[in-house]
């Protein structure tokens, strides 16, 4: 039992000496981390910096190697979720947990049932409660609505009427703004605040400088597993945070010098199409990319960007309009027809579309040009000549690998996206489409990454860049095009374009007033 | 066991170690299944009234097993018995191997097999005075068409509605008993005979090469395995078909076309299962009863697993479940044991082969590879909610 | 009215037709208590499937399951039959013998469906090389033990009866074939209504229901609540082997009284298919069920009670074969035109592991 001290009020949370070591890596290494009644407590670092293990470790997913938790100033064991839950911690996880096919009501319910009687769910009294709880907070909502049909930020809401409903006192956030627009992020900023007010110590997991630097009343720097720094919002900056996040001092923005637009290289006018559902989620787009500039089309993710990029690469048949490409129409052509003019795609799913984990790294580079020559003779493969270019490309893009014959899921994920990257860039080419070419990458292979596409663009490839991440698209874009339900609602120029006014923009179309968002029902 | 005797290599170990690696796990496992069978056939001893425990039972049954497959000493016989036996297993086992390769679960090897038999013995009996050089492909070729064609309905099923091959393929089984029977008591039976029963194929019956019935159709079969492999490891084809498998989204980017090459394995898997009943047929029979039936169809599907879907594994399975097929009818005689015993058998050896990682954990091996390598996983596209991505 | 039916059916070709369906509509009040049966182990092995699914785990060892409580119950019967009193009680038959043997047919089939959460759960082995390693198991010991036992013991030792209802409910117009169709049954076939409703209230009220459904769509999400989602996937397949053991006690217990070498004849997977038409609900499996038992009841009634005239010539030559396939046909044509519209619950099949690492 430790001796409660007068002032400053005792922590609701302390993790002392926070260890956890996994095979070849030290996730945590002696992390310290105090958390105060109605403090919103941020903890800063990069991916992979060991944030999420930390948490994981509260929440009770993992167990620390060395160190202690107290709560209270107790200290304490968490066993699991539940133990978790029930001691008053609750986690929002960055991707949501919440089952789509599910009510509201059922979502919040799931784990912490409110029961009629032994068997059976007492649904009356849980819609009583759900519907408390959001008015108190300012966030009513149908609980039986389908949580699939929500958007975004109303799901996280979701997210946190289940905290709430399980009486939490400490709510855990982990990146809880990565694919909210900037107008939904500062409604939960409204939302975490009254959260505090009312006395819940709240943990805000980013890597988004601004956003500590607006919500937090204190910032905890990690880095590689330690703490490299503590802060205060009023007695820092972006560059000090920055410089404690990343270990040197960095420079913001990549230098991506001036574009030198030429002739129009891909086409797009009046093109429309359909999802899996048979839903027009792409209406009526028209669009130009000039050879040697980078349009980046941002928006928030579902707004219709996936199903046009499968347009343009092939792999979606569009319902109407056309799709010019150095001005031969390629509507409707095939992958492989698209490949062969020159379209290159780096997708955001590497693992779905872009390799084939269980082959060889040699397999893997030829996956789209396997069947030509010199690859192919014939129906046969031609595996000296696949082998030999393998080698070459390995060398060429720095792919960290034993052999060009190592299987590859063997390799780090920052090496995979080497390997399709090499693939899909060392070609000539006519239109490179990225979809979120760096999700969950680390720093070193973003850059690396960012620096080829930017040759790519000076050696006069049109280049199309789609991310949900507005600092992606800001960073590398010379044009910005901003999607909406299915429409591009603005084209901006790129280097000086607004944060806030493309954050509006992606919000709500430019139409509707900024701010308000309408109640599900 | 204790004590490293070498570093992990680079990737390229020697080749005793690779070897080691690949077949340790089905070795294992084809022991450990006989221990279990001794068990059983040791707790089934007590389930007979009134007979003498026999402690050494299982070694008897387990030697008169080997004594049919091989004989002590070897015997031709013998040998050409675990052949015979085997040359079905393999073409089965290639089919179903072929099909997991490009993700598919064929369970119907044995619908395909029997459609195989009745094509085959149509054709045949059709072409059976023609000379041999003209019936004898004539009535594979029409075995293999009709194994085809029943490998082609699920596949064009699960490539224009999504409806699984699992299902499908196990309806069609029972399907191609019924039609069977229906044909040979119907327009295919001899007027007269006191039960079911199809003409004699004539000229179009496969010659025997040697021994009592060692006949061509094995020679096809064994082929068959060096045909598959080529194709699937040597041809821009078979690339495209273990793409497929591996990853039919990066196989949609990458230009090919899961749906089209569904039904063409499909299909294809179909053939070698048909060509695995007209070999029977056309080798042995020479006619079609009813009743006709076969036991490839669990049998080709343990012969892939336990080959790991390659067809030079499928040959080494094939010839271990042949031999068992082959030696069950002198254990059921001279030691008492009923040749369901090989199926018990067969389904222990793929237990510990899917457990494997329970067994690699238990036995310290390292390094060795998944048993079904690369896994497929069928399950994920039960009940077609992933056919819009193909 | 009579008159408009002869006319009907005097119509060239077309009258066939609807001489076809005045005969099914004459047969159905008296084939109706055949078609429950024959759905009896068909809705068992959809509903095991569905209990199995819901949480996330693909079944189709059903088939296996369902035949090793068959034979178990048939075995343990025959077993104890020279042992125990045998004679029928005025309650469904019931002896002290197939009290024993149908909990022993249960047991059995709970045992091999934990075997088959062992591999799909624990070990995380593909969930349909699991499934068919349960069948071909099944079937090799039921036919080694089969061949080892059948030769020297009874055939059989007795079954579950079917109930009489009263004349007066049977005879009622218009619904009385109702009453004669759930009601004249054995025990398991009547208690099969109950089991659908039930379920299907407990699968979307109760507190197992939701947990169920959590850890079949999003296991993660069901995890960060705190749900042991290893522990609802066993609960769940070991208590759906309890549904394919009744379903196996069934054929072998109740509508017919000894066991054959294989003699659920794809029961289990026809049972999967009507557990996909019926969209991965209890009521709706039923519903499938009951098509398919239809098919075969119709086949039936036409060999045994063929119409009169020109229709039952032309019925009469069909092969019987036909009938026989006819039920499979009917599975595949479902299916297939169905599939795109039936969405399993999504995490259908996929392994779960804890994510510690990250």
């Amino acid at each position: 039992m430790t001796i409660e001290t007068a002032s400053p009020p005792a922590p609701a949370l302390e993790m002392r000496g926070i260890t956890k070591r996994y095979p070849g890596v030290v996730a945590n290494d002696h992390i310290d981390l105090e958390v105060r009644p109605g403090e919103i407590h941020a903890l800063l670092g990069e991916n992979g910096a060991g944030k999420t293990t930390l948490m994981n470790i509260l929440y009770g997913l993992a167990r620390p190697d060395e160190g202690e938790i107290l709560l209270d100033g107790r200290p304490v064991t968490i066993t699991g979720p539940s133990d978790a839950i029930a001691r008053g911690i609750s986690m929002v996880h960055q991707h949501f947990m919440l089952v789509p096919v599910l009510s509201v009501a059922e979502n919040i319910l799931l784990g912490e049932e409110t029961m009629a009687n032994p068997v059976f769910l007492d649904r009356r009294e849980a819609r009583r409660r759900i519907l408390e709880l959001g008015r108190r907070f300012h966030f009513e909502i149908e609980p039986d609505a389908r949580v699939s049909t929500l958007s975004v930020g109303w799901q996280q809401r979701v997210e946190i009427l289940k905290a709430l409903y399980r009486q939490a006192r400490i709510l855990v956030l982990d990146e809880p703004t990565a694919v909210l627009t900037p107008q939904e992020t500062e409604e939960i900023f409204a939302v975490l605040r009254r959260l505090a007010a009312e006395g819940h110590s709240i943990v805000f997991i980013s890597h988004k400088l601004y956003e500590v630097l607006e919500i937090a009343d204190r910032i905890t720097v990690i880095r590689r597993g330690r703490v490299v720094g503590s802060r205060i919002p009023s007695e820092t900056n972006e560059d000090d945070l920055a410089e404690l996040m990343v270990g040197r001092e960095v420079q913001l923005t990549v230098d991506r010098g001036a574009s030198h637009p030429a002739e129009v290289a891909l086409r797009i006018e009046g093109l429309r199409v359909a999802d899996d559902r048979g839903s027009e989620v792409v209406r009526g787009i028209d669009l130009d990319v000039r050879a040697g500039e980078i349009l980046g089309i941002a928006g928030v993710a579902g707004n219709g960007q996936d199903e046009l990029v499968e347009a343009l690469i092939g792999l979606r048949r569009p319902a109407a309009g056309r799709i010019t490409l150095a001005g031969h129409d390629v509507t409707g052509h095939s992958p492989r027809q698209l490949n062969e003019a020159g379209v290159a795609f780096v997708p955001a799913d590497r693992h779905r579309f872009g390799l084939v984990l269980p082959f060889d790294v040699s397999d893997n580079l030829v996956l789209t040009s396997y069947y030509r020559s010199p690859f192919a003779r014939g129906i046969l493969r031609n595996d000296a000549a696949i082998e030999t270019a393998a080698k070459e490309t390995v060398a060429a893009f720095d792919i960290r690998t034993p052999s060009v014959h190592a299987q590859m899921s063997t390799l780090s994920g920052g090496n995979q996206q080497k390997v399709v990257v090499g693939r899909e860039f060392g070609r000539d080419l006519r239109l490179l489409v990225l979809d979120q070419p760096t999700r969950g990458l680390d720093v070193g292979s973003i850059e690396f990454i960012h620096r080829r596409t930017i040759a790519k663009r000076d050696a006069g490839t049109a280049v199309l860049l789609v991310s949900a991440e507005l600092d992606e698209i800001l960073e590398l874009s010379d044009r910005i095009a901003v999607m909406y339900r299915g429409e591009i609602v603005a084209v901006v120029d790129g280097p000086t374009a607004d944060k806030n006014a493309i954050g509006l923009l992606m919000a709500t179309g430019g139409r509707a007033a900024a701010g308000v968002e309408q109640v599900p029902a | 066991m204790s004590g490293a005797p070498a570093r992990a290599g680079d990737g390229r170990p020697g080749f005793v170690r690779r070897s080691w690696s690949v077949v340790a796990l089905p070795l294992i496992s084809i022991v450990l299944a006989l221990v279990v069978g001794a068990v059983i056939i040791l707790a089934s001893e007590l389930l007979i009234p009134g007979q003498a425990f026999d402690p050494l039972l299982p070694f008897r049954a387990y030697a008169a097993l080997a004594q049919g497959a091989i004989g002590f000493p070897p015997d031709l016989n013998a040998i050409v018995s675990t052949l015979v036996a085997t040359a079905p297993l393999l073409l089965a086992g290639l089919s179903v191997g072929l099909g997991f390769k490009a993700g598919l679960f064929n369970i119907g090897a044995q619908g395909q097999f029997l459609m195989g038999a009745l094509g085959a013995v149509a054709t045949g009996i059709a072409v059976s005075s023609q000379p041999s050089f003209i019936a004898i492909p004539l009535a594979l070729a029409g075995g293999m068409l009709a194994g085809a064609a029943w490998g082609f309905i699920p596949g064009i099923l699960k490539a224009l509605s999504g409806a699984h091959e699992v299902v499908t393929t196990i309806m069609l089984n029972y399907v191609a008993i019924s039609l069977l029977a229906g044909i040979v008591s119907g327009p295919l039976n001899v007027p007269g005979a006191p039960s079911p029963i199809t003409p004699d194929v004539g000229n179009a019956a496969l010659p025997i090469i040697f021994g009592r019935d060692a006949h061509l159709g094995l020679f096809i079969a064994f082929a068959a395995v060096g045909v598959v492999a080529w194709l699937l490891y040597r041809t821009t084809f078979g690339f495209e078909v273990r793409t497929v498998g591996a990853n039919s989204d990066a196989a949609r980017y990458a230009g090919m076309h899961p749906r089209l090459l569904i039904v063409v394995i499909m299909s294809l898997a179909g053939l070698l299962s048909g060509l695995a009943g007209a070999g029977d047929t056309l080798g042995l029979q020479h006619h079609l009863t009813s009743s006709y039936g076969t036991t490839v169809g669990f049998d080709s599907i343990a012969v892939a697993l336990l080959g790991r879907s390659n067809p030079v594994g499928i040959l080494f399975a094939s010839l271990l479940f042949g031999g068992m097929r082959a030696g069950a009818p002198l254990m059921q005689i001279s030691a008492g044991i009923p040749a369901q015993l090989v199926d018990v058998l067969q389904a222990t050896v793929l237990l510990f082969l899917v457990a494997a990682p329970v067994l690699r954990r238990v036995l310290h091996l390292r390094g060795t590879p998944a048993a079904i390598d690369p896994t497929p996983t069928f399950t994920g596209t039960y009940g077609g909610n992933d056919v819009a991505g193909l | 009215m009579d008159g408009l039916i002869n006319g009907l059916y005097g119509i060239p070709v077309a009258g066939l037709l609807f001489q076809l369906l005045g005969y099914l509509v004459a047969v159905l009040p008296i084939v109706a208590p055949i078609m429950l049966r024959v759905a009896c182990p068909l809705t068992l092995a959809a509903l095991c499937g569905v209990v199995c699914e819901r949480s996330g785990v693909v079944n189709i060892g059903i088939e296996g399951t369902m035949l090793v409580a068959a034979f178990v119950g048939w075995v343990v019967g025959v077993a104890l039959l020279p042992v125990l009193p045998a004679t029928p009680s005025p309650f469904f038959g019931v002896t002290p013998v197939l009290l024993i043997a149908f909990v022993a047919a249960l047991g059995s089939a709970m045992l091999v469906s934990l075997l088959h959460a062992w591999l799909s759960i624990s070990v995380r082995a593909d969930q349909i090389i699991s499934g068919t390693i349960v069948n071909i198991a099944a079937f090799g010991v039921t036919g080694y033990l089969n061949e080892l036992i059948s030769k020297s013991s009874p055939t059989s030792a007795g079954a579950f009866s079917a109930f009489v209802p009263p004349a007066a409910l049977v005879n009622l117009p218009l619904v009385g074939w109702l009453f004669n169709m759930f009601l004249n049954q054995g025990p398991i076939t009547m208690s099969v209504l109950v089991i659908v409703v039930v379920l299907q209230i407990l699968l979307f009220r109760s507190r197992w229901g939701l947990r169920t459904r959590a850890v079949g769509e999003h296991p993660q999400a069901a995890e960060t609540v705190g749900i042991d989602v290893i522990r609802v996937r066993y609960r769940n397949v070991v208590l759906a082997g309890l549904l394919a053991g009744l379903g196996g006690a069934a054929l072998s217990m109740e509508l017919t009284n000894s066991f054959q070498e294989g003699m659920t004849a794809g029961r289990g997977f026809i049972g999967l298919a009507a557990m996909i038409i019926g969209r991965w609900t209890p009521l709706g499996a039923f519903g499938a069920a009951l098509l398919f038992a239809s098919s075969v009841a119709v086949s039936q009634s036409i060999t045994f009670a063929p119409p009169a005239g020109e229709l039952g010539r032309l019925l009469g030559a069909i092969p019987g074969q036909f009938w026989d396939a006819l039920p499979y046909v009917v599975t595949i044509i479902v299916v297939a035109g169905l599939i795109g519209r039936s969405i399993p619950p999504a995490a259908d099949g996929r392994p779960y592991e804890r994510e510690a690492t990250s």
